[in-house]
């Protein structure tokens, strides 16, 4: 199966199965604490893959790790084979965009600007070009207006091109953090948290934002609360629990599995109430409400 | 509910009793009387500067007054909707006949009671200036009784419920001077719109020719009045968006126009006096705007700034030949600013390297220590306390002029009938280099190592994570504008015939340096090309022209900064993006979009026209 799907898939929805980011035993410690603890984790081309785990599991330190804003203290991240450089703008460059957990864009800069810089490491105008202007400045200008243009276009916010992005509504900047990391042309996108905050139609849309960035031929990896959310698109779920993977899998095992539950709503303690003290409860409660009536 | 919804409504100006059309007779009437009681003798001695006894002819301060008045009845005029003035004021002219009338009270008041101060008392004054001070006070009542703009107050709303009071004369402020949407431009054939530009940048150069001129203080203090009140009046008339509508779309006509507009300023001139104002403004401006760079684009804030314009000067200083320079070679002029500009450059690496690894307060502080570092090791450097390569304290005396293609610099040329002394030829080789340093900043900042430099200002993290290498995008906007600082320094060296350690300090009363750097930036605007101009020629010219507040020189300086920022954050020439930064909630105000009202990054013509 697999050797099909290699011969078959060199259009956008590229051949799953070729590893494109594989991190091992990534340990990230901050002095006594280990945030990420001995953490593998391998996405392929044509992949969405999941990240989820309760609040403070280190996801997002994880992702820090995968783009050079911290350097792990253990273990190693290759993206297609080559170890990434620990700088970020060099991962960058290598093909791995990234979005924010708390919207970080230019906040003064022009919608359109804003994905403009993104394509800083596809371009190559240095300050000489800038000033002499040559044709080849003016070309590059223009290829790279009209490929920003064109992603705005995909989320949708070619209309707005000339806003300032902080004036933006919260899920259109949202969408503006995702084109400005696709104007990189990564081959790997890594979402954090992209639906935070948002109404479930916008959830939705971003949905159908992540399946079309899929179909273009780039591979996600998502952070996100949101389990519907994440059930509805992931190929596979990775659940981070207190530095360390606990399981991994197709939503349903991840969904059936009880450590993950567990990870979520706790444990139940010894002694724990039996089903017949809960239904007595259960009634109690509803006396309670009618006489409250 | 109980919000009001009928404040707007609720005073309809700021003098109610008076009728409108009452209002406006009476403003404009005063504007005509004013302009009129110019040509009155104000007061019975020549002993106040400028002659004011003559009948028949306004003298010194009592031009400007008749500048204001006409200008008061013109608006007033307009603001009638009479034919042929409607086009002062596409977006109202009630604010602007306000501002003006104030404009006009400003300026005859203040010569009035400069006359009562200097001569001594109200005695001094003759029927006419008692004139001249009932009509300016008749226009200005007259105006405070026109009506509100429904538009402009609509769009503006009611003051926020609960406000203080003083909030809401504040509010009703800005009721009276609220503009209302522009009116659409009809277009007019190109040739008219360039014609149109060429009036602009005429006018410009006839009001910083003028300014400059002024003979004395008094007439200083007059013209700032005057000219305060008059861009106030433009702005609020719609008559700077108009223009700067016309100069964006004709961009390149607009930045040569405004070349040979400054190139003329030389002409207007029948001695080297203010060619030597003009030359330092230059200097002062240009690495002003270099320091833009660091600062307005890359958000580095540099504090050490003049020691790059210090090593320019150095380095040409040491390369022209002098007898004082311990490396005993003459260069030729254009090698002497190449070795200026990659002296500076090179010492911009140097300090540049180790110290963007900071960020933003501790660069601040670092840069601070290595421009003092700079001074003091040049005084140092005397062959006592150290090796002799600056000569110390006394500095490298004695520099020859500057001699291009066999042209000395240092004597007077005719040319077409025009005298260019020594000072003027400098003040040409000087446009030429701010012309340099224009063309660089516009073209670096609209590109891609531009939008590089504004997105590591807004967030760095967020640009590394773009693909922005930030430290060395972040060194070349430091060994940029360190470059560009260099090569003013290599003019300045030639201009003052020698370079001495003092000048290149943190702060002093004489620009430049570096505190009076950043001013000039922040004040004139970040990240324009015309702010810095702007705010470096005011910078230089208000301690040269008013020597009796020299005292209180700096304590001024501060009261004017804290003012400005409190009211205009942006500096006095708004970047589109500061523009928008600032004032959101007056977008509307700017017209139905308000990115293409303002046009592209600024309007470079008016203040340049001057600088």
């Amino acid at each position: 199966m697999a050797t099909d799907t290699k011969t078959t898939g060199d259009a956008a929805p590229a051949a799953k199965g070729t590893t494109l980011l594989e991190a091992r035993g990534v340990t990230m410690r901050f002095g006594g604490l280990t945030a990420v603890n001995n953490v593998d984790l391998t996405v392929s081309s044509g992949e969405i893959v999941g990240l989820i785990g309760p609040n403070g599991a280190g996801k997002t330190t994880f992702f820090n790790c995968l783009t050079g804003l911290y350097i792990p203290t253990e273990g190693q991240v290759t993206y297609k084979g080559t170890v990434l450089p620990p700088k970020p703008f060099k991962v960058t460059a290598a093909g791995i965009a990234r979005t924010f957990q708390n919207i970080r864009l230019f906040s003064n800069m022009t919608v359109l600007e804003n994905v403009l810089v993104g394509r800083h490491t596809r371009t190559k105008e240095g300050l000489w070009s800038a000033i002499l202007r040559g044709p080849g400045f003016h070309r590059a200008e223009a290829v790279s207006r009209e490929k920003a243009m064109e992603l705005l276009d995909f989320v949708g916010l070619a209309d707005k091109a000339e806003h300032l992005s902080r004036n933006l509504p919260y899920g259109e900047q949202r969408k503006l953090e995702i084109a400005r990391a696709l104007a990189s042309e990564p081959g790997l996108l890594l979402l954090d948290e992209p639906t935070a905050g948002m109404n479930p139609q916008e959830t939705r849309a971003t949905e159908e934002l992540v399946f079309a960035i899929r179909d273009r031929g780039i591979a996600v990896l998502v952070i996100e609360h949101d389990m519907r959310f994440i059930f509805n698109l992931c190929d596979r779920v990775s659940v981070l629990v207190q530095g360390q993977k606990l399981v991994e899998g197709t939503s349903q095992v991840v969904q059936s599995d009880e450590r993950v539950i567990a990870a979520y709503l706790g444990t139940p303690f010894e002694g724990e109430p039996g089903e017949a003290e809960a239904a007595e409860v259960e009634a109690a409660e509803a006396g309670a409400k009618e006489e409250g009536k | 509910m109980s919000t009001q919804t009928t404040s707007p409504a609720e005073r309809t100006a700021l003098l109610p009793v008076i009728p409108p059309n009452v209002a406006r007779a009476t403003a404009t009437a005063g504007g005509v009387l004013t302009a009129a009681s110019a040509f009155l003798a104000w007061t019975w001695t020549s002993a106040f500067p400028g002659d004011l006894t003559i009948s028949g002819y306004p003298g010194g301060l009592q031009v400007l007054t008749l500048v204001a008045g006409v200008l008061t009845a013109l608006f007033g005029l307009a603001s009638y909707g009479v034919r042929g003035t409607r086009w002062l004021a596409p977006a109202g002219a009630n604010g602007p006949v306000l501002l003006l009338a104030l404009g006009a009270l400003g300026t005859t008041w203040y010569t009035l009671l400069a006359i009562s101060a200097e001569l001594g008392g109200l005695a001094n004054w003759e029927p006419g200036a008692w004139f001249a001070a009932i009509a300016s006070v008749l226009a200005v009542v007259g105006a405070l009784g026109l009506p509100f703009d429904e538009k402009a107050a609509a769009s503006l709303g009611a003051p926020a419920p609960g406000a203080t009071p003083l909030q809401q004369a504040w509010h009703t402020v800005r009721l009276a001077l609220a503009p209302r949407p522009l009116r659409a431009a009809k277009r007019v054939p190109a040739y008219q719109e360039i014609l149109i530009i060429v009036g602009i940048l005429g006018l410009g150069l006839l009001v910083f020719t003028y300014g400059i001129g002024t003979a004395y203080g008094e007439l200083f203090v007059g013209f700032l009045i005057l000219a305060a009140f008059g861009v106030a009046a433009a702005s609020k008339a719609g008559l700077l968006a108009r223009a700067s509508e016309i100069t964006s779309r004709y961009r390149g006509v607009t930045m040569a126009g405004a070349f040979v507009a400054a190139a003329l300023f030389p002409f207007t001139q029948t001695d080297d006096q203010y060619a030597t104002v003009g030359v330092n403004i230059l200097i002062f401006a240009t690495v002003a705007l270099g320091l833009n760079i660091v600062v307005g684009l890359a958000g580095l804030l540099d504090l050490g700034y003049v020691a790059f314009l210090g090593v320019g000067a150095y380095a040409a200083a040491l390369v022209s030949g002098a007898t004082a320079s311990s490396i005993g070679v003459h260069f030729p002029f254009w090698a002497a600013v190449l070795t200026g500009a990659v002296a500076s450059m090179v010492f911009g690496v140097a300090i540049g390297a180790p110290t963007l690894r900071l960020r933003g307060d501790y660069l601040a502080i670092v840069t601070l220590g290595f421009g003092e570092i700079f001074r003091i090791a040049v005084n140092n450097m005397d062959g006592k306390s150290g090796p002799d390569v600056t000569n110390g304290s006394n500095g490298i005396p004695n520099i020859p002029d500057v001699n291009i293609f066999g042209l000395d610099l240092g004597a007077t040329h005719d040319i077409g009938g025009f005298t260019l002394g020594r000072f003027a030829n400098y003040y040409l080789l000087m446009l030429l280099i701010t012309a340099i340093v224009v063309l660089v900043f516009s073209r670096s900042g609209d590109s891609r190592i531009g939008r590089a430099w504004v997105a590591i200002r807004e967030d760095e993290t967020a640009a590394l994570a773009m693909g922005i290498n930030g430290f060395k995008v972040k060194l070349i906007a430091f060994a940029l504008g360190a470059s560009l600082a260099g090569l003013a320094g290599t003019v300045q060296a030639h201009v003052q015939y020698t370079v001495v350690p003092d000048p290149y300090q943190f702060a002093g009363p004489v620009p430049p340096n570096s505190a009076f750097l950043l001013a000039a930036v922040v004040l004139g605007g970040m990240g324009t090309i015309s702010g810095p101009l702007l705010g470096a020629a005011l910078l230089y010219l208000i301690p040269y022209k008013l020597q009796f507040m020299q005292d209180y020189q700096l304590l001024l300086f501060g009261v004017a900064l804290v003012v400005l920022m409190r009211l205009r954050p942006e500096g006095m020439i708004a970047s589109r993006r500061q523009k928008l930064e600032f004032h959101e909630d007056d977008e509307e105000l700017l017209g139905p979009d308000p990115v293409a009202a303002t046009g592209t990054e600024d309007s470079v013509g008016l203040s340049k026209a001057g600088a």
